[in-house]
């Protein structure tokens, strides 16, 4: 990088800036850092939309047939639509924008120190690509048969089959939606592996990156590697649906199974895509405040790289009941249960971190602690998942629903939370108010373990999921599973409502909040060095940060402060 | 207005930037065609009475092809030689070339696939012919995505400008050459 390079692109920068009208600049920027908004504003809308659905469907569910306040009454093809675009919503258009795009785009080069990403028109265009299929996945849920209602997952060929789905448009809609998002990360991810490959600050060697930033880029690998083959099958089953082809119609020499196949060796992966950022955002806030040094930083993440690898050999733990040959399910029951050694592995090792360091009780630390707790239940109830004899008893049944529950809610609610509060100071330049934001803690965490550990005890006793109306079946209808499903429902009335705060909090945060200094936490990141909010180019081009140390030297002996920033010359 | 970071211009890994960002497109790409690939073939093998199908695919033409995307290929690799040698305007010479080559190779596509459309036989025909437009399909819009793209080189090109970007379309050229090497045994030769 020579000197004149440096003044070209600073020139170019201000010019830029100056020109900028509010449009430009909020809706047509290629800054990193706007980008990474607009993702997570676009997601936390999405959140809103898929929470409302949530509340709507559990309100049939505890209360058949009643109307809904808000919505009305629930007809069957609605709620099937609400369950489906509920999860949907959920995965795609939540955790994925947010936990990877959001604090992707916001976190790596600044934590590179780097003035942007490496492409960033291709950035915007990832964003813009994304915002297209948002729209049109909130457009299929009014178009004429309303929204797609074959779950999530879409298996055909009830998603194939207009006949059986009863929404032409909606299903093609669905999947064109989701095909499109995909396109948009796929451009994203290449741009954040070079960026953090290539543009990092001189000195940066791969063990002084930051573990969130590891996690992304690993994410981001998972995610490229593993989507390939839904792609391809999301064009079959468009096809499918529109070009009269066979594809996953036995019929005519396809295979349904086809399908789960290529949705689950993606679907699977998928998983630790969204997890592994949220370990990250748990790394970097336990280390601030607990003031110690990530303990074993190089084992995290050979663990990180193995539970990447293992996760293309699991996927099959989806279909055990979908007539898989029972000496293959023998193989991904061994690999499934594997899978959880990097994983318990991981979460030692943040265990050990915290042990003798001084914590601090913020909020942020708060929502770390418990993702930590609350992950642990997710995944120690997927042990019982992933043996294909206890699977075939719990498969389908909301056991499943509240495992599932209990590893993702703590990746996208709560990691995102935990981040959010986070890097708040950095993004606006102003404190969050603590007291609210304990208050929203508490309101979210206690109701969710209310929602959900209630769905255990249902599950076990053989309440299926995806059930309209528990009425019409008697075994499921007595009146303890009816309370406990009451139960689940109010709490999630609950937990919903304690989110006005959260919301308050942040908008009158953002603009009244008590002014927060660049280094608020006393953490040694590369972002923290710079102002907050960081100015357009992050750092004053003929001043950009060189890195002489790790990311986690707290509490180092023989110092006055006991943080040293990466920047700091020894 | 100049977009050019600081970013774009670091290479802590010792690779320009964009060679890079080539190389993990295409490693996304792989895992497309290879999803596509592995699928046909599962069905291909569970399905013997499909080889009476592909019987009816035109080797001849399918082997004309795979000769002109070769050639085509030769022709990015000379370009390459020349852009590195600093010659843009050779190197945009042959850029054309190869962008005639692909649209040799999508003319020859489109006679077969008249022919065999009038022959009945269209992606509704069965599950041979439902993988075989599909895969050549999304084998063909690369063609034409990595043409668009080598227009948009070739220009600059000439005027000597971004003499790096004929390597990494070159690259891109190469895999989905590649593609094809794989596809014309597995939907002409195997009958």
């Amino acid at each position: 990088m020579t000197h004149h390079a440096h003044a070209e692109s600073h020139g170019a920068g201000h010019a830029a800036h100056a020109e900028q009208n509010w449009f430009l600049k909020y809706f047509w920027s290629t800054d990193h850092k706007i980008i990474a908004m607009q993702y997570m504003f676009t997601g936390m809308l999405m959140a809103m939309i898929g929470g409302f659905m949530a509340y709507v469907f559990r309100m049939q569910i505890a209360y058949p047939g009643m109307n809904v306040p808000f919505f009305g009454h629930v007809s069957p093809d609605a709620y099937n639509s609400l369950i489906t675009n509920h999860g949907s919503i959920m995965i795609f258009w939540v955790a994925m924008p947010v936990l990877i795009a959001g604090f992707g785009n916001y976190l790596i080069p600044l934590m590179c120190g780097c003035d942007d990403m490496v492409f960033p028109r291709l950035n915007r265009l990832s964003y813009q690509i994304f915002l297209l299929s948002a729209i049109i996945l909130i457009w299929s849920l009014f178009v004429p048969g309303g929204g797609f209602g074959g779950a999530w997952t879409a298996y055909p060929p009830l998603s194939s089959t207009a006949k059986y789905n009863l929404t032409p448009m909606g299903s093609s809609m669905w999947v064109l939606a989701v095909a499109l998002e995909f396109a948009a990360f796929l451009m994203g991810g290449i741009n954040f592996i070079v960026t953090a490959m290539n543009a990092r600050a001189p000195g940066m060697k791969a063990y002084d990156v930051p573990m969130v930033v590891w996690m992304i880029v690993v994410a981001s690998l998972l995610f490229m590697a593993s989507v390939g083959p839904l792609i391809a099958g999301a064009v079959m089953l468009l096809m499918d649906q529109n070009l009269g082809t066979g594809f996953y119609n036995p019929d005519r020499g396809g295979d349904p199974i086809l399908w789960q196949h290529l949705f689950w060796f993606f679907g699977h992966p998928e998983v630790y895509v969204v997890l592994l950022p949220a370990m990250g955002i748990v790394a970097e806030i336990m280390t601030v405040f607990a003031r110690k040094k990530m303990f074993a930083y190089k084992t995290v993440i050979y663990t990180v790289i193995a539970t990447g690898v293992l996760s293309f050999f699991v996927w099959a733990h989806h279909q055990f009941v979908a007539g898989i040959d029972p000496r293959m399910a023998n193989v991904f029951t061994v690999t499934t249960v594997l899978i959880s050694i990097p994983i318990a592995e991981m979460c030692f090792l943040y265990i050990a971190t915290l042990y003798g360091g001084s914590i601090k009780f913020t909020t942020p630390m708060l929502w770390a602690l418990a993702f930590m707790a609350e992950f642990l239940v997710g995944g120690v109830t997927g042990i019982y998942l992933g043996a294909s004899g206890a699977d075939i008893f719990f498969h389908d049944t909301y056991f499943v629903v509240a495992h599932f529950h209990y590893t993702f809610y703590p990746i996208a609610i709560i990691g995102t939370i935990a981040g959010l509060t986070f890097w708040f100071p950095k993004m606006f330049g102003r404190y969050m108010n603590e007291t609210w934001g304990k208050i929203h803690f508490w309101g979210t965490i206690i109701p969710f373990n209310f929602i959900f550990i209630p769905m255990f005890w249902l599950g076990m006793s053989g309440e299926h999921r995806r059930i309209y109306d528990y009425t019409n079946f008697p075994d499921l209808a007595v009146p303890w599973m009816q309370q406990l499903r009451i139960v689940s429902t109010v709490s999630l009335v609950i937990m919903l409502l304690f989110q006005f705060p959260f919301l308050w909090n942040f908008i009158y945060s953002m603009f009244k909040g008590k002014k927060a200094p660049a280094n608020p936490w006393n953490a040694n990141t590369l972002e923290w060095t710079t102002p907050s909010p960081p100015p357009h180019g992050n750092w004053p081009a003929d001043d950009m940060p060189t890195v002489y140390r790790g990311p986690y030297e707290y509490a180092s002996p023989g110092r006055d402060t006991d943080y040293w920033p990466q920047n700091e010359r020894a | 207005m100049s977009t050019k970071t600081i970013a774009t211009q670091r290479a802590s890994m010792g690779m320009p930037t964009g060679r890079l960002a080539v190389w993990w497109l295409l490693m996304s790409e792989i895992v497309i065609f290879g999803g596509v690939l592995v699928s046909y073939i599962m069905h291909r093998l569970a399905h013997p009475e499909w080889a009476e199908q592909a019987a009816y695919t035109n080797t001849w033409l399918g082997a004309t092809n795979t000769l002109v995307l070769l050639t085509s290929s030769l022709c990015a690799v000379l370009a390459h030689a020349a852009a590195e040698k600093g010659n843009g305007p050779k190197a945009s010479r042959l850029l054309w070339l190869t962008i005639l080559g692909g649209l040799t190779f999508l003319i020859i596509k489109s006679f077969e696939w008249t022919h065999e459309i009038q022959e009945g036989f269209t992606i509704q025909a069965g599950g041979f012919w439902s993988y075989y437009y599909t895969a050549a399909g999304v084998h063909a819009f690369h063609v034409i995505a990595g043409m668009c793209v080598m227009v948009w080189v070739a220009m600059s090109a000439a005027k000597n400008q971004d003499l790096h970007r004929v390597e990494n379309v070159g690259i891109y050229w190469h895999f989905v050459d590649l593609v094809w090497i794989f596809l014309f045994p597995l939907l002409y030769i195997a009958k």
